[in-house]
């Protein structure tokens, strides 16, 4: 137990560290994940097929072999990013394709009479996707989405082997400093993804409230 | 002024794959005409609706709406679907709006009505389909025929030139039916022109002008609802007429 107080100050570090990781890779895959999303069931062929390409390679490759990938190519090919901005880039290629795939099921779970009655009444593409169908489909997509963050948040413990101080790196030091201690140790840093995961879990939780269809 | 029709469909093919499901179709309905549709499942009468407001492209051929051919694509085809009103056997409301909203929707980001107009217009509206009373309700707290009529009062909304209906009672129950029929019954006496697939010969004999009979893609037989119903010409007319009527 004193292993654990001794040392909040490092683990409270490195639990922002981990939060920060989470939050800016967690957006930007929100973000890039909708615009491979859109590009998928837009009506532009060249951009279905560049959306289809990559959400398949993205999604079918292990996540430490994008890193390693990232972390030995990149600087061959002159491009240098700090530790914290290239653990970003790979956490955001890979967890990208699995909001685009969330979304798209949504999307796809609205029935297709509702965007044809839209058409019919005038709307353009865009404006039956944000009026009618999106509206929909972030409600049904609350759920899976949640399920991608949660895993995204147990994904960025990889960065751990990668340079960055975050909750697992932490948890090695000190199990190396501290051997008899494991399992406080071990329950201290799994504390800490817990609280993440249930944060995450209620923000769905509430937003699901919100959206419910009355 | 030579009378354009409301609607000229010239020549026109449609192929689902190697099922030919619209051919050789000519058909022009006049200003304030009411058409009805029928035929056996699988005959076309959905496609064809359909190509009218070009949710299915054609083949070849040319529709015309109003003397204007169907645009491609992008803005120019909002506009014209703008104009020509569609009513789903399947109601197909927004689910995630009030019935108020449904019907302001198109008004107020294609027509670009202030709120407040396109308010009160949908409250007109909805008093005349007889919901007015559900306005701040969502879809699924309505009946079948009370979602139906306010499809109906949606298309209206936007002031169209032409009404589709695609089996609008077909999804029904019987009690329900009159109710939205009564609705369709009044805008045909109002003068609007109207193209309606359905199988409800009370509503072909008091409002149709014209029926047409379709089987396999094809427009086989055309009359006055009394002619066709007592006097059908075709053996396939007669057949599907001998067919629907003992129920
Ligand atoms: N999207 C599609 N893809 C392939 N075939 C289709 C499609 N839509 C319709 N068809 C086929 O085209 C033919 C005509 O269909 P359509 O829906 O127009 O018939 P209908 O007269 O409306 O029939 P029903 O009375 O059952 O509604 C049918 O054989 C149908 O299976
Ligand atoms: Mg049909």
């Amino acid at each position: 137990m004193d292993v654990l107080i001794d040392n909040a100050d490092v683990l409270f570090r490195a639990f922002g560290v981990t939060l920060k990781l989470l939050l800016v890779s967690g957006l930007l895959s929100l973000l890039f994940g909708t615009v491979l999303a859109a590009m998928r069931v837009g009506p532009v062929r060249v951009l279905n097929v560049a959306g289809t390409v990559y959400v398949n390679i993205f999604r079918n490759n292990p996540l430490l072999i994008l890193l390693l990938l990232l972390f030995f190519g990149l600087p061959k090919l002159g491009i240098h990013f700090s530790y914290f901005n290239l653990n970003v880039l790979a956490l955001t290629l890979y967890t990208s394709p699995f909001i685009c795939e969330a979304l798209r099921a949504g999307v796809n779970s609205i029935p297709i009479g509702q965007a044809e009655a839209a058409r019919s009444i005038g709307l353009g593409f865009t404006q039956t996707m944000r009026h009618v169908v999106l509206p929909q489909a972030f409600r049904a997509v609350v759920p899976p989405v949640a399920s991608v963050l949660i895993a995204l948040t147990k994904n960025t413990s990889l960065v751990s082997i990668f340079g960055l101080l975050d909750l697992t790196a932490r948890m090695k030091g000190l199990l190396n400093d501290y051997p008899s201690q494991l399992w406080w140790i071990f329950i201290g840093i799994a504390l800490f993804y817990v609280v993440i995961v249930e944060l995450i879990s209620l923000g769905a939780a509430l937003l699901e409230r919100r959206w419910r269809i009355a | 002024m030579v009378d354009t029709p409301m609607v000229a469909m010239r020549g026109v093919q449609k192929h689902f794959g190697s099922l030919h499901v619209l051919q050789d179709i000519e058909l022009e309905v006049a200003r304030g005409e009411v058409v009805v549709v029928i035929g056996p499942s699988g005959s076309g009468k959905s496609t064809l609706c359909r190509t009218i407001n070009r949710l299915e492209t054609i083949d070849a051929g040319s529709i015309e709406i109003d003397g204007r051919p169907l645009p491609e694509e992008g803005k120019a085809l909002a506009d014209l679907r703008a104009d020509v009103g569609m009513v789903f056997q399947s109601f197909n409301l927004f689910a995630h709006k009030t019935i108020r909203e449904n019907v302001t929707l198109g008004p107020i980001r294609v027509r670009k009505a202030s709120k407040a107009d396109a308010d009160r217009r949908a409250d007109e509206l909805l008093e005349r389909v007889g919901i007015q009373a559900q306005a701040d309700k969502y879809p699924a707290q309505l009946s079948g025929g009370q979602q139906q009529r306010v499809a109906i009062a949606r298309a209206l909304a936007m002031d169209p030139k032409v009404m589709l209906f695609d089996e609008p009672t077909s999804a029904l129950d019987p009690e329900m039916i009159k109710e939205v029929l009564d609705v369709m019954v009044d805008l045909a006496k109002g003068g609007m022109t109207m193209i309606v697939v359905t199988h409800e010969m009370g509503f072909a004999r008091t409002a149709a002008d014209r029926v047409l009979f379709m089987a396999d893609g094809r427009i086989v037989e055309q009359n006055t609802p009394d002619q066709f119903f007592t006097n059908p010409e075709s053996d396939r007319a007669k057949d599907f007429l001998g067919k629907i009527l003992k129920h």
